[in-house]
């Protein structure tokens, strides 16, 4: 889980060790404050790489599962780190706004997931380390029927 | 042909429901939105009790609440009630035309070795005749049971459709505490009463739906981490994981003779129907199209499946023949119809349809093609149909809180169910009991 994250984390906590680092990570978007926070793992990752964590949501439009070509740069970044990556998967959660219907939703949020993966794949990442699953409308990030809180729920979480 | 059975014999309605625990309280109040525009006047008396204490249930009103709910009847109010007769033969025909009343039940609950037993008359007030006696009887907890089955007695006697007050439903339930948010799978009677917890989940639960004997449910849950197909016993709570895919496993529902189930698994790349037999295990897949291809529903003969699938660029539904595996195509109106259920008698689809950007039920005649939207409320999804397919009931929003809502299928008659903890979604329309 948060692979791609923690890879970073785990890299910022190894420089911050020495000057104390807690595990607290305040970055968290809200889906994932349910989960505890995973312990950093130190890889042997080229100490050259940047130890910022990247975003790791990409949203879409509705009814939609193309990838933004600002979502592109960013999983380009991710597939850049993922490539190097050897033991564990990582998940990739297909969500959906609350329109439309739960089951069609969650065959949306697949299919969001999908696209995010092949396009990972395509950039040379593994796809045996790949788990794709959708939760459809059931996990949204964000209650409310705006327009912002729906734009918020159309997402693939990459853990 | 109830009418037939209008004699003074006395008919005896054994009772099979399942013995329910009491104790819950109501936790949907049923809020009547509209009624036909001509409702049949109609008085239930109160009934006699001819035991001790007080009965911890008022049969006549609930008898009456029924009534009312279906929209084609307007009780009398006991203000209104001239004298309050106990049988057929204390009924004035010339006090009840007065009011305008055109039926007055009247009834006598008895204790019984282990229960209650309810005999009522229904009295046609211009016809001057009494149409029938019938008796039913149930156990101790059996109180509000006695009364739905009255109910299906009188409503089928005038309307000649068999009555449906005596089913239930199972909903999912959603309560945030803490912002952590649990599921609840919840059983309860049609009018909202006796809602009692089917099963708690941490993680999400979705369409759940009824075996036809009404013993079962199968449902959707991610509490494995990934969706799951499960089927539980409602009496025993025992319950088997009957898929485990990679990908979807979603959208199980039942075959009209209950050895099969259809469902949606991705585990090929993108979702496909598929059909379970249950005695063998053996998965059959139905569907071949790159597209989305969900959400089927049997029709009542078993012969083929209504499903949605977006395999001509928007979500709408098809019919596929299991024989030949021919898919075509149902609905045209509209650039988003999708989770089809099919009325009892085979000839309409409802629908959840997107007219003019909102979400609404629609029904549709399957030989005409025709459609109409039932609903007018916000967000309106997951219609399921009563086993008389007078009704349905579906999923709406009032606020940002989730609500359950009934419509007729002729829209005339509409009515909600809000929850009073909780946001509740997904409604199952139980079949028959018997």
């Amino acid at each position: 889980m948060l692979k791609s994250v923690k890879t970073g984390l785990g890299l910022a906590c190894v420089l911050a060790v020495m000057a104390g680092c807690s595990s607290t990570d305040t970055e968290d978007t809200a889906q994932e404050v349910a989960q505890p926070t995973p312990p950093p793992v130190v890889e042997e990752a080229p100490a050259a790489e940047t130890a910022v964590p990247l975003d790791n949501v990409v949203y879409f439009d509705f009814d939609q599962s193309l990838l933004k070509p600002s979502t592109r740069e960013l999983l380009i970044q991710h597939a850049d780190r993922m490539r190097g990556n050897t033991s564990g998967t990582v998940r990739l959660e297909g969500h959906a706004d609350e329109l439309g219907t739960r089951e069609y939703n969650l065959a949306l949020g697949e299919r969001r997931a999908n696209a995010v993966r092949d396009f990972l794949v395509l950039q040379g990442v593994d796809p045996s380390t790949l788990e794709v699953i959708s939760y459809g409308e059931e996990r949204p990030a964000q209650t409310g029927s705006s327009e912002s809180s729906r734009a918020m729920n159309r997402r693939v979480v990459i853990n | 042909m109830i009418k037939k059975l209008a004699t003074l014999l006395p008919v005896l309605v054994a009772l099979v429901a399942a013995s329910l625990s009491l104790g819950a309280r109501a936790q949907l109040v049923v809020d009547i939105t509209s009624g036909i525009d001509d409702p049949t006047p109609i008085a239930v008396s109160p009934f006699s009790w001819s035991g001790t204490g007080v009965l911890p249930e008022d049969i006549s009103d609930i008898v009456a609440a029924d009534l009312r709910r279906s929209g084609l009847f307007a009780p009398v109010p006991k203000e209104d009630m001239l004298s309050f007769p106990k049988s057929a033969d204390e009924v004035s025909f010339r006090d009840w035309r007065v009011l305008g009343t055109e039926y007055v039940v009247t009834g006598r609950i008895e204790p019984q070795a282990a229960g209650y037993l309810l005999t009522f008359d229904l009295v046609n007030i211009f016809g001057q005749n009494k149409m029938f006696t019938k008796q039913v009887s149930g156990g101790s907890r059996q109180l509000r049971d006695i009364a739905h089955r009255a109910a299906d007695e009188i409503f089928e006697a005038i309307t000649g459709i068999r009555g449906a007050f005596s089913t239930q439903m199972i909903y999912v339930q959603q309560n945030t505490r803490g912002g952590q948010p649990s599921y609840a799978l919840m059983q309860a009677d049609i009018d909202g009463a006796r809602a009692r917890e089917v099963r708690r989940f941490s993680a999400p639960v979705m369409s759940p739906m009824w075996s036809p004997d009404g013993q079962e449910v199968a449902y959707v849950s991610f509490e494995t981490g990934r969706p799951a197909i499960f089927r539980e016993n409602l009496r025993t709570g025992a319950r088997q994981q009957l898929t485990n895919f990679k990908g979807l496993n979603s959208s199980p529902t039942w075959s009209p003779d209950g050895s099969k189930l259809a469902m949606v698994l991705s585990k090929d790349g993108n979702p496909e129907i598929y059909v379970l037999d249950l005695s063998s295990g053996k998965f059959t897949r139905m569907t071949r199209h790159f597209s989305i291809d969900t959400e089927p529903n049997w029709m009542p003969d078993g012969k083929s499946l209504v499903f949605t699938s977006d395999r001509g660029g928007k979500p709408q539904i098809y019919q596929l023949t299991l024989a030949t595996g021919q898919v075509d195509r149902l609905t045209f109106d509209g650039d988003y119809n999708a989770r089809p259920r099919v009325s009892p008698d085979g000839k309409t689809l409802v629908m959840v349809h997107r007219n003019r950007g909102v979400f609404t039920i629609a029904t549709m005649d399957i030989n005409t093609g025709r459609m109409r939207v039932l609903t007018e409320t916000r967000l309106d999804e997951s219609p399921s149909i009563a086993p008389n397919g007078a009704m349905l009931m579906y999923a709406t929003k009032r606020g940002d809180k989730g609500i359950l809502a009934a419509v007729s299928l002729d829209a005339g008659v509409k009515y909600s169910l809000p929850s009073q903890s909780g946001d509740v979604r997904e409604p199952a329309w139980s079949p028959y009991f018997d």
